[in-house]
């Protein structure tokens, strides 16, 4: 399944905030956007998941998702949504609760969640005892049991420290390695988008416009070699010289705001 | 950069003094007994004060006279007529206030049209005080009981509505829009997500209600009735039975304390998570 933006512009009121952006998310492909802070990007990403109408334009679907997928478009946000009363099981649960799902086919689902993200035996502790980290894991592990054909992750790193990070970026690349699974990775960070990404959307400053469109000349795999790390640098150090001066005038913006 | 005044004698030749504490304070914290040791301690010296004739039993009856109008209340079985006849009223005003107040409570918060409309009729009703609408009440509803319960009921309904809708805005967009992104219909988000997310406003609510509920039943009483503490306050306040009419009064302080003792039970069971 190919998820598609097609000629995306939004406006909240008075304030352009995305002008004429389209690209196509292929299916297994994973799809990272930068950009300057206030470019649009979260919105973008909420628009492609259905959960902002644009106010010209469409996201589309093309082909059908796997038969197994419960939510094709699945969302992995940057402040974890995480119920709090809900514990860690609960919360992973919780999306499949209306499907037609058996409760042991539920239970099932979660189970295997749980371990793919390592949180099996944290499955009756609640988010407020959990770390930054580890809630953030909940939130993958929760995306995972709809079986998602598509991840939108909105900066879902952001919110951690830089070991954390670390880690649940191997984790990130472990669960996109097989290619069964496109994401599309909204970030700030460009070593992440780097190190994930098929393609790297750059958007200028507001209003975001599509500036230019980076492939990462290497597999999934090879950019886990030492010997990659200088290419990877390289494609950051290009994407860096696009969005430097307009990262810094976005900067002076939010300041003056 | 900043300008430094020149450096004075080497650090090294000065005498090693402790950096001062400058954090304490602001962490009010309550000690376990320290309100009952202090209650005790003013329930003796009013005593005292009683024993000893420093004050007239007439105007402040000591504690123990209080305690035995209490307890000749209780023997003689006028104390459960006036009690029943009070938690009943509570009991059926606060409910319906209750039920009627939550269901709009949360049709404000969920729904455009609801909200537009209701918030006005909320806005321009709340501020009456509802003991003020008995008469009309009584003129509507008769002389029985059920002036008095819808009173309580028309009090509660503002208040608990108010802090519904309150708790409803109070729950974070981002767990619903988690839920929205995850096709979850709207009845269960409402169930799942709307629901627990506003239940610490809405406990809160019932806090106050309780209070409210209790206010308005005295008053209601004290307006016509020929049961209930209200009632049986007024009478004694008329006859100068001071004792008596404090007696009342205890009565209805240990009736909001245990009310109070519920609501913290069920903020406990029901608001483990925060």
């Amino acid at each position: 399944m190919d998820l598609i933006a097609n000629h995306i512009t939004h406006r909240f009121g008075e304030l352009a905030v995305l002008d004429d952006v389209s690209f196509t998310v292929s299916a297994g492909e994973v799809v990272a956007i930068v950009g300057p802070s206030g470019c649009g990007k979260s919105t973008l990403l909420s628009i492609l998941g259905g959960l902002l109408l644009p106010t010209s334009g469409a996201p589309e679907l093309r082909g059908s998702p796997p038969a197994d997928s419960l939510n094709p478009l699945t969302f992995v946000f940057q402040d974890f949504a995480l119920l709090p009363w809900a514990n860690v099981e609960e919360n992973v649960e919780f999306p499949l609760l209306h499907t037609q799902l058996s409760p042991v086919q539920r239970r099932a689902l979660v189970d295997d969640a749980l371990r793919r993200t390592g949180l099996t035996d944290f499955r009756k502790t609640y988010p407020k005892q959990l770390s930054g980290g580890m809630r953030q894991r909940v939130g993958i592990s929760r995306a995972l049991a709809v079986r998602p054909a598509i991840l939108l992750m909105d900066e879902p790193l952001s919110a951690l420290d830089s070991q954390t990070r670390e880690l649940l970026m191997e984790d990130f690349v472990r669960l996109l390695a097989d290619g069964g699974m496109g994401a599309v990775y909204v970030t700030h960070n460009l070593e992440e988008a780097a190190r994930l990404a098929d393609r790297i959307v750059v958007l200028s400053r507001r209003p975001g416009r599509i500036r230019e469109v980076v492939s990462v000349p290497m597999t999934r795999t090879e950019r886990g070699d030492i010997a990659a790390r200088e290419k990877l640098l390289a494609l950051q150090n290009q994407i860096w010289s696009l969005i430097r001066n307009e990262a810094i005038d976005a900067e002076r913006e939010v300041q003056h705001a | 950069m900043l300008d430094r005044a020149p450096a004075g004698p080497s650090a090294k030749d000065e005498a090693v003094r402790r950096v001062r504490f400058r954090g304490a304070g602001f962490v009010p914290a309550s000690s376990r007994f320290g309100g009952w040791i202090a209650l005790a301690l003013v329930i003796a010296i009013w005593q005292a004060a009683g024993s000893t004739g420093l004050v007239n039993p007439l105007f402040l009856p000591p504690p123990s006279a209080i305690a035995r109008a209490i307890y000749q209340l209780a023997i003689s079985g006028a104390l459960w007529q006036h009690l029943s006849a009070s938690l009943l009223r509570i009991g059926v005003g606060w409910l319906l206030g209750t039920a009627a107040g939550v269901a709009v409570g949360f049709a404000i918060g969920l729904s455009r049209l609801a909200r537009s409309v209701g918030i006005t009729f909320i806005s321009a009703l709340f501020p009456i005080p509802k003991i003020a609408l008995l008469p009309l009440l009584i003129l509507w509803l008769g002389i029985g009981e059920e002036p008095k319960i819808a009173t309580i009921a028309l009090g509660v309904f503002f208040s608990t509505a108010i802090s519904v809708y309150s708790g409803v805005d109070a729950v974070p967009r981002n767990l619903i829009r988690m839920a929205q992104s995850f096709n979850v219909p709207f009845a269960t988000i409402v169930r799942k997500v709307v629901w627990p997310g506003a239940l610490p406003a809405i406990l809160a609510g019932f806090r106050i209600t309780s209070s409210v509920a209790l206010l308005l039943v005295v008053s209601a009483e004290m307006i016509g009735a020929q049961y209930g503490i209200g009632a049986f306050v007024l009478q004694a306040g008329n006859l100068m039975q001071t004792d008596q009419l404090l007696a009342g009064v205890v009565i209805l302080s240990v009736f909001g304390l245990i009310v109070g003792r519920v609501i913290n039970w069920l903020e406990i069971r029901l608001l483990h998570w925060r």
